[in-house]
């Protein structure tokens, strides 16, 4: 098992086209059921045409409609890339990942309140964010797909090469992921670590979760506190920036600690509160979650 | 990106917000001149730096003569104005602003800012104005009043009303308190702000609302539609290591330890520095070559590194998905060899080609240190200072020393 997607997902690339879009559909479309599951792409100049044999339509909603696709991918470049989340939110689609860094915070705050107030059934992984993959199965996003492994580990993060780390440790042991979420650096986006917490929490297939956060923002602290409440499977944790000089951006737009607020002590100090294991050692992140499987 | 107080306050006049007149200056013959223009009798001298924090550091003054305005734009042009925002090297003023004094009867704090939890901007407002806002937020929470701002309506007019109220704006200067939030909110909205900032606001002995200060800060990913915004930049209030990076599509910061690294990907690149730190290190910078680093790149990227005359020693973190170790390590030698490297270099690399990276590293005939995981490559660059400084003393130190320093650092880890 595995959540948010799986071998039977369709998946229409936004972007296609483009340098980002060509290269990453190719890699993700060669990982195990990638040549059955990527259906579409869109473009709205290149209708009709196709890549690699991936057929092109105008439009999101006239991609689902004739292929089928469930999930959409966003290569699409920033000032145009809110938009294209807005377009598969319209689609209906269940889920839409949007690989796209650099997109302006406005325009997020403007598609994130119109998906709330119309209380939309798409699900948005990212912006700013590696994508997501069940190993062995369906790999959506930019991440490198041999590191992984089938297995039954959650892991969750909002930075692309420390989920490498984390995946690559855990393989190391022997230890296989159901899934890896990678959920994104930017101060406003879609699922956040609580989102995904529930969602391998019901996942019959997950039987323990990696945590991994940085510094800025508070979503760590209310992840850990409804695993306090709620979560019935061990979560172990590691938040990057503990060295982070206030009030400067470590590269991830959102990974600031501001008035104070967003570090990393305080995070490692509510995780732990929370019953969440946490290492300050980011070499250790695999080992951590060895020693709480049953 | 930041900009002076000067030009927020141009922006804040083509979105209706009363300011003080003003004149900026980069020598203390146009100070002079801008008092005379300005007429009066009593007239504000201000450091124009990107740091906050000014009056408390010598920064801002008033004056009451001209030759006041003489002998204090002489005084503050040029010096190295230390705040708690510049860190102790201080900030060199270079511009100057010249303004009409302000009747203040009041000063009051508003701010706005992207709430990351409930994503959107929030208007934060408070009766203590012209203090150090966060002591505020910290001290006594219940003095800040906060709107959340429906983005589809904007800042509503009896919730800015409502917010003037609180914070003590009498009835009478209601109507306008509430527009210069509502017009604040346009500004932030429109210009693509990160942070907008008042403090203080002033209300002044007659009922009227001023913004005395300006300060804003902008989405650096927004500047695409603000061309305006761009010209307004200012180099010199910017670190040239980051502007140097900034030219590589490098993201570089500096900090104060004296270990180098250099890592892809901004999560990975902090847990590197939080590593070296655990061992007993400290870094010197973060650094982010991202996903697709040419050997140009890492060349650049070691140079901008070792401009920092504090670096002792350089720790490559690199995990190869996309980008392939064979690559980096290429660039790696290159960059090695073309800046003469002389600081012992540690490498990690995990991932795609990551036995050919390897290869090409250790043919490379240069004394570089190689790695297996994390943990390891932060304990080798640790002790290759370490070494480092033992071989560089003329004479070995007395062992009781040596003794009191390890107790000194166990104390630290304490």
């Amino acid at each position: 098992m595995s959540i948010l997607i799986n071998k039977n997902s369709r998946v229409v690339t936004q972007g296609i086209t483009g340098k980002t879009g060509m290269f990453h559909t190719q890699t993700s479309r060669a990982y195990a059921n990638g040549q059955a599951c990527y259906v579409a792409g869109v473009n709205p100049k290149k209708a009709g045409e196709n890549f690699e044999g991936i057929p092109i339509f105008g439009s999101v909603r006239d991609a689902k409609e004739k292929s089928g696709a469930t999930v959409s991918v966003i290569y699409v470049p920033p000032p145009f890339a809110a938009a294209a989340i807005w377009e598969a939110v319209e689609a209906d689609l269940d889920l839409a990942i949007c690989i796209t860094e650099g997109i302006p915070v406005r325009d997020m705050v403007e598609v994130r309140d119109r998906m709330r107030k119309q209380n939309r059934k798409t699900l948005l992984l990212g912006p700013n964010c590696p994508g997501v993959i069940t190993p062995e199965e369906l790999k959506i996003g930019i991440m490198p797909g041999h590191i992984h492994k089938k297995g039954r580990v959650g892991v969750v993060s909002r930075s692309g090469t420390l989920t490498y780390e984390a995946v690559a440790q855990l393989t190391e042991l022997g230890i296989g992921q159901s899934s890896a979420v990678g959920i994104g650096g930017d101060p406003v986006n879609g699922l956040k670590h609580v989102d995904v917490l529930k969602l391998f929490n019901d996942d019959p297939g997950t039987d323990a979760v990696i945590m991994i956060g940085e510094i800025g923002g508070s979503d760590e602290e209310t992840a850990a506190l409804w695993v306090k409440q709620n979560m019935k499977k061990p979560v172990v944790g590691f938040i990057a920036g503990v060295t982070a000089p206030p009030g400067k951006r470590m590269g991830h737009a959102g990974a600031i600690i501001s008035g104070g607020k967003g570090t990393a002590q305080e995070k490692l100090a509510v995780m732990e509160s929370c019953g969440i294991k946490v290492t300050r050692n980011p070499a250790e992140m695999g080992r951590l979650l060895k020693s709480v499987l049953k | 990106m930041k900009i002076h107080e000067y030009q927020g306050k141009e922006i804040f006049r083509k979105f209706g917000l009363p300011t003080p007149r003003g004149i900026a200056c980069f020598s203390v013959d146009e100070a002079v001149e801008a008092a005379k223009k300005l007429g009066g009798a009593v007239w504000v001298v201000k450091a124009q730096i990107h740091a906050g924090g000014r009056g408390k550091g010598g920064g801002v003054k008033l004056a009451k003569s001209l030759d006041e305005v003489r002998d204090l734009s002489k005084k503050i042009l040029g010096m190295n104005l230390v705040t708690h925002q510049t860190g102790p090297q201080g900030q060199k003023v270079r511009r100057l602003l010249i303004e009409e004094g302000a009747d203040i009867a009041k000063e009051l704090y508003i701010g706005m800012v992207v709430d990351r939890g409930t994503q959107r901007v929030v208007l934060m407002a408070s009766s203590e104005g012209g203090m150090d806002i966060e002591a505020v937020a910290a001290q006594t929470p219940e003095k800040i009043h906060k709107v959340f701002v429906d983005p589809a309506s904007g800042l509503k007019d009896e919730e800015a009303r409502g917010v003037a109220k609180k914070i003590g704006i009498p009835d009478s200067a209601l109507p306008e308190a509430a527009e210069l939030l509502q017009n604040l909110y346009k500004c932030f909205w429109e210009m693509d702000a990160s942070l907008a900032e008042i403090n203080p606001l002033v209300l002044t002995r007659s009922n009227k609302v001023v913004a005395l200060d300006s300060k804003l800060n902008f989405d650096d990913n927004a500047l695409f539609r603000h061309p305006d915004v761009v010209a307004m930049r200012d180099l010199d209030e910017e670190d040239p290591l980051e502007i140097e990076a900034s030219k590589h599509e490098l993201s570089y910061i500096s900090l104060d330890g004296n270990i180098g690294c250099m890592v892809n990907g901004a999560g990975l690149a902090m847990a590197t520095m939080d590593t070296i730190k655990l061992f007993g290190g400290s870094p010197a910078n973060f650094l982010d070559v991202g996903g697709g680093a040419t050997a140009e790149r890492v060349t650049a990227a070691f140079k901008i590194m070792l401009s920092n005359p504090k670096v002792k020693a350089i720790l490559v973190n690199i995990f190869g998905g996309i980008m392939k170790c064979d690559t980096i390590a290429t660039g790696v030698v290159a960059a090695a060899r073309e800046v003469k490297l002389s600081v012992p270099l540690v490498v990690r690399m995990k991932g795609t080609n990551e036995d050919l990276g390897k290869k090409i590293l250790k043919d490379s005939g240069l004394p570089i240190i190689s790695a297996d995981n994390m943990a390891q490559a932060g304990q080798r660059v640790v002790a290759a200072i370490k070494k480092k400084k033992s071989k560089a003393k003329p004479k070995p130190k007395p062992k009781v020393k040596a003794k009191g320093k390890k107790k000194a650092a166990k104390r630290k880890k304490k």
